[in-house]
C-alpha cells in the first residue's frame, strides 16, 4: 500500500485546496496520470502520479480546503514501489550552532604567498610599462596565461598597455577580440573554469558593465556553488574612473561595484611598482581579481625594483607618508590628490599620514587602525560616488575596530554625487580637488 | 560565405543504423534513469524535502543521452537550470545529484548550490548555470580551452529556445566561428520558454538557421528519438573535432511537467501534453525498438526494477545525508593560499 501524500506545489505552499479527484475509487493509476487538481494561493494545478498501482482509498474528498502539505489524501494498492516514507526532518550537521555569532564582517583569511620586502635597486618606468611587464613575465612563466581583449594585439592596446606583446607572445597569447564584452567576458571565464589563466584586457571598465553578469554570476560564485570544485583564475583589468572630459558613461569609478561582492579581489594600484607587483600577483592568484587601472596614471613614472622576481602581496596597504595629526586614505589616482593635501596640510602645521589602500578587497584594516590609533583622525578620499562608496566602508571599519581613539568624527572626500558633467569648469568641479581634503581635515581640528 | 541550409542539413546516416542492440539498451537505461529520477524529485518536492526552484526534465531525456553517447574522455557538457538529466548522462552518480537537491552535505555542491548549480570537474560537466544564456558564452569559452591547448576534445552547450534570443548567445556564435571553436551549439526547443511559446518570442521561424550567418553548418533533429540525436550528434561532434569549428544542433523536443515546480502550465493544452506523451515518447520508442531487437517484456521489467531501485537509493540516501556544517557557509568564497 502506498499513501499519496497533498503536494507542496511552490516554494512557499503550506497548504492547499483539494478541487478535483480525476481518478476514482478501483481506477487503474499509471505514472504520469493526473490524479487531481489542487487550488493553491497562486493557481490551480495539476497532481500527476508518480506511483503505479490501483487506487483503493480516497482520503480526502474533493472540495476539502485547508489541506496541509503532506497529509495523506488518498492510497494506491500494488505496484512495485514500496511505500513512500513519511518526510524525515533533515539530519543536523553534527556540530552545535557555534557558541558566537559568526563575524560580522567575514572577510576570508587570503594566504598569498608575496611578501612585502626590499627589493633592492629601482628604476624609473611608467605605470604602463610596469603593466606590461608584469603581464609578459607571467606569461613567459606560464603558458596557461593569455591576454584577450579589444585592440590588445594588432592595435599595439588603446593605451598602448600591450604594445609589444603580439610580437613576442604570437596571436594565439594575445588575442583580439570584437567589440563583444558580453560575450568574450563569457568565454573568458569559460576558459578559466576549465583551467586556463585568461588576463582580460576592458577598454575601459564602463564597458565591463556590458558583461557584469558574466562577472559576478559566473566568475566570482562558481568556486561557492561547486562546493570548491571549480573557480575562475582569470584578471579582469582596464582603466577606471574618470579620464579627462569624456563625461558620463566613460567617467566613473567601479571600486565600490565590485568590492561589494564576495569571491572577487578587488585592486587599485597607484605607482608603476603597485602596478607591477600587484599585477603579477593577480595574475598568480587562482581568484577572480579586478584590477582597476587608471588611464591618466599610464604615462606617470615611477621607482621600481629591478629584481626580476619583484611581486607584491594582495591585500596589503602602503603608507606613503608618515604622519602623526591625521590619516588619509586613497586609491588609485587619489593617492595623487592625497599627497598634495598633505604637503598643503604640512605648510598649515598638519602632520597627515597618507595610506594608499593599493587593496580594495581584501581591505587592509590592520594598516588603517593602527595608523588611526596613532593619529586620531581620518578622512577617506575617493574619486567615485559618495553613497555607499569605498569611503562608507573605511569609515564603518574604523569605527567599529577603533572608535575610542577617535578626537573627531571622521570624514570623507568623494566624487560629487552627480553623473560626470563635459563642460571643463564642471568636471573640474566634480572630482576631489587637494583643497577638499585640506578643508575636511582642517574640519576635525 | 554562408552555407547554404540544403547543403548543411542532411544527417549523413541514418538514425536507425546508429545504435546496436547493446548501445540502444545502454540509451534506454540512462534515459529511464533520467525519468524515474526527476519523477523521484517531483515526489520530494511535494513532500518539502526540496526546495525552490527546480525544474524537471522529464519528456527530454532522448537529447542528452543521445548527445552523450557521441563523446569521449575529455569532452565538456554546460547547460542551463534544467540540468538534472545532463548530469545523470554524463555519469554523476544520482546519490550526489539528489542529495544537491535536498542541500545535503552529500550533494555535488555540498548543499551549496541547489538544482541549478551543479558541476563534476571529473566527469566533466560545468554546471549547471542559473542565468539563461550566460552557459552558451562560458561554453565556448570551455571550447577555447580545448583550442588553446590544441586538443582534440569538444564542448556540448545545451540552451533552450528560449535562452536562444539572448544577445550573449549571438555574440557566442560570431567568436565561435570566428576563431573555429570546437563547441556544439545544441537548442533544446521544447516550444516553451516558461509560459511563452516559441511563436510568440522569436521571429525566427527556424531555429536550426541561426548560425547560418556566421557560416555554421546546422542540423534539426527529431529530439524524442535517441538514434535520431545520435546520428545528428556524430556529425556535429565529428565536425568540431576536426578542427573545423562550431555546429549547431536545434532538438525539436517537449517537456511533460511545467517550467519548475510551481507552473501551473496554462498555456498548453492537457491534451497537447497528451499526444506527445502517447506519440512521441522517446522512452516508448526505444523500448518498442529494443523489443523488435528481441528483449523481452521480462528483460525489461527486470530493467526498470533496477532502475527504480537506484533511485530509490539515492532518495533514501538524500534524505539520511547530513545538511552542511554551519562552518561551510564560509568555505569556497575563495581558493585560499
Amino acid at each position: 500500500m502506498t499513501d499519496i501524500l497533498m503536494p507542496a506545489l511552490s516554494p512557499t505552499m503550506t497548504e492547499g485546496k483539494l478541487a478535483k479527484w480525476l481518478k476514482n475509487v478501483g481506477d487503474e493509476v499509471k505514472s504520469g496520470d493526473i490524479l487531481a487538481e489542487i487550488e493553491t494561493d497562486k493557481a490551480t494545478m495539476e497532481v500527476e502520479a508518480v506511483d503505479e498501482g490501483t487506487l483503493t482509498e480516497i482520503v480526502v474528498p474533493e472540495g476539502t480546503e485547508g489541506v496541509a502539505v503532506n497529509a495523506v489524501i488518498a492510497k494506491l494498492n500494488g505496484g512495485s514501489e514500496t511505500a513512500q516514507p513519511a518526510p524525515a526532518p533533515a539530519p543536523k550537521a553534527e556540530a552545535p550552532a557555534p557558541a558566537s555569532p559568526a563575524p560580522k564582517h567575514h572577510v576570508p583569511a587570503t594566504v598569498q604567498e608575496p611578501v612585502e620586502k626590499e627589493w633592492g635597486p629601482t628604476k624609473t618606468m611608467t605605470v604602463r610599462e610596469a603593466l606590461r611587464e608584469a603581464m609578459a613575465a607571467e606569461m613567459r612563466a606560464d603558458k596557461d596565461v593569455f591576454l584577450m581583449g579589444e585592440e590588445v594585439a594588432q592595435y599595439q592596446g588603446a593605451y598602448k598597455v600591450s604594445q609589444g606583446l603580439l610580437d613576442e607572445f604570437g596571436p594565439k597569447r594575445v588575442i583580439d577580440t570584437p567589440i563583444t564584452e558580453h560575450g568574450f567576458t563569457g568565454l573568458a571565464v569559460g576558459a578559466a573554469m576549465n583551467g586556463l589563466k585568461p588576463i582580460l584586457e576592458f577598454m575601459t571598465f564602463n564597458f565591463a558593465m556590458q558583461a557584469i553578469d558574466q562577472i559576478i554570476n559566473s566568475a566570482a560564485k562558481t568556486l561557492y556553488m561547486s562546493g570548491g570544485q571549480m573557480g575562475a583564475p582569470i584578471v579582469f583589468r582596464g582603466p577606471n574612473g574618470a579620464a579627462a572630459r569624456v563625461a558620463a558613461q566613460h567617467s566613473q569609478c567601479y571600486a565600490s561595484w565590485y568590492a561589494h561582492c564576495p569571491g572577487l579581489k578587488v585592486i587599485a594600484p597607484w605607482s608603476a611598482a603597485d602596478a607591477k607587483g600587484l599585477l603579477r600577483a593577480a595574475i598568480r592568484d587562482p581568484n577572480p581579481v579586478i584590477f582597476l587601472e587608471n588611464e591618466i596614471l599610464y604615462g606617470h613614472s615611477f621607482e621600481v625594483p629591478e629584481d626580476e622576481d619583484f611581486i607584491l602581496p594582495i591585500g596589503k596597504a602602503k603608507v606613503e607618508r608618515q604622519g602623526t595629526d591625521v590619516t588619509i586614505t586613497a586609491f588609485s589616482i587619489m593617492v595623487d590628490t592625497a599627497l598634495k593635501a598633505a604637503d598643503k596640510l604640512a605648510e598649515q602645521g598638519i602632520s597627515a599620514e597618507v595610506i594608499n589602500l593599493r587593496s580594495i578587497r581584501p581591505l587592509d584594516i590592520e594598516t588603517i587602525v593602527s595608523s588611526v590609533k596613532k593619529t586620531n583622525r581620518v578622512v577617506s578620499l575617493e574619486e567615485g560616488w559618495p553613497f555607499a562608496g569605498i569611503g562608507s566602508e573605511i569609515i564603518s571599519t574604523v569605527v567599529e575596530h577603533c572608535f575610542d581613539w577617535l578626537d573627531a568624527p571622521p570624514a570623507r572626500v568623494a566624487g560629487v554625487d552627480v553623473p560626470m558633467p563635459y563642460a571643463a569648469n564642471l568636471e573640474k568641479l566634480a572630482l576631489p580637488q587637494p583643497d577638499w581634503v585640506v578643508d575636511a581635515v582642517k574640519k576635525l581640528f | 560565405m554562408a552555407t547554404s541550409p540544403d547543403k548543411t542539413r542532411k544527417a549523413t546516416k541514418k538514425p536507425v543504423d546508429m545504435m546496436g542492440k547493446d548501445e540502444l539498451l545502454s540509451a534506454y537505461e540512462n534515459m529511464l534513469l533520467i525519468r524515474r529520477f526527476e519523477e523521484k524529485a517531483g515526489q520530494l518536492y511535494g513532500m518539502g524535502l526540496i526546495a525552490g526552484f527546480c525544474h524537471l526534465y522529464i519528456g527530454q531525456e532522448a537529447v542528452v543521452v543521445g548527445m552523450q553517447h557521441c563523446l569521449k574522455e575529455g569532452d565538456e557538457v554546460i547547460t542551463s537550470y534544467r540540468d538534472h538529466g545532463h548530469m545523470l548522462a554524463c555519469g554523476m552518480d544520482p546519490k550526489g545529484v539528489m542529495s544537491e537537491l535536498t542541500g545535503r552535505i552529500g550533494g555535488y555542491s555540498k548543499g551549496k548550490g541547489g538544482s541549478m548549480h551543479m558541476f563534476s570537474k571529473e566527469k566533466g560537466f560545468f554546471g549547471g548555470h542559473g542565468i539563461v544564456g550566460a552557459q552558451v558564452s562560458l561554453g565556448a569559452g570551455l571550447a577555447f580551452s580545448n583550442w588553446y591547448r590544441e586538443n582534440d576534445n569538444v564542448c556540448l552547450t545545451y540552451y533552450g529556445e528560449g535562452a536562444s534570443n539572448q544577445g550573449q548567445v549571438y555574440e557566442s556564435y560570431n567568436l565561435a566561428a570566428l576563431w573555429k571553436l570546437p563547441v556544439v551549439f545544441i537548442i533544446e526547443n521544447n516550444r516553451y520558454a516558461m509560459g511563452t511559446s516559441v511563436e510568440r518570442a522569436t521571429a525566427s521561424h527556424d531555429l536550426s538557421h541561426n548560425g547560418l550567418p556566421w557560416g555554421m553548418p546546422s542540423l534539426a533533429v527529431d529530439g524524442m528519438d535517441v538514434m535520431a540525436v545520435k546520428a545528428a550528434g556524430e556529425q556535429a561532434v565529428a565536425h568540431c573535432r576536426a578542427g573545423k569549428g562550431p555546429f549547431l544542433l536545434e532538438m525539436k523536443t517537449y517537456r511533460y511537467r511545467g517550467h519548475s515546480m510551481s507552473d501551473p502550465a496554462k498555456y498548453r493544452t492537457r491534451e497537447e501534453v497528451q499526444k506527445m506523451r502517447a506519440e512521441h515518447d522517446c522512452l516508448d520508442s526505444a523500448k518498442k525498438k529494443l523489443e523488435e531487437l528481441g528483449m523481452s517484456e521480462a528483460e525489461l521489467k527486470k530493467l526498470d526494477e533496477a532502475v527504480k531501485a537506484r533511485v530509490q537509493e539515492a532518495a533514501d540516501f538524500s534524505q539520511s545525508s547530513p545538511e552542511p556544517d554551519p562552518s561551510e557557509l564560509y568555505t569556497d568564497v575563495l581558493v585560499e593560499g
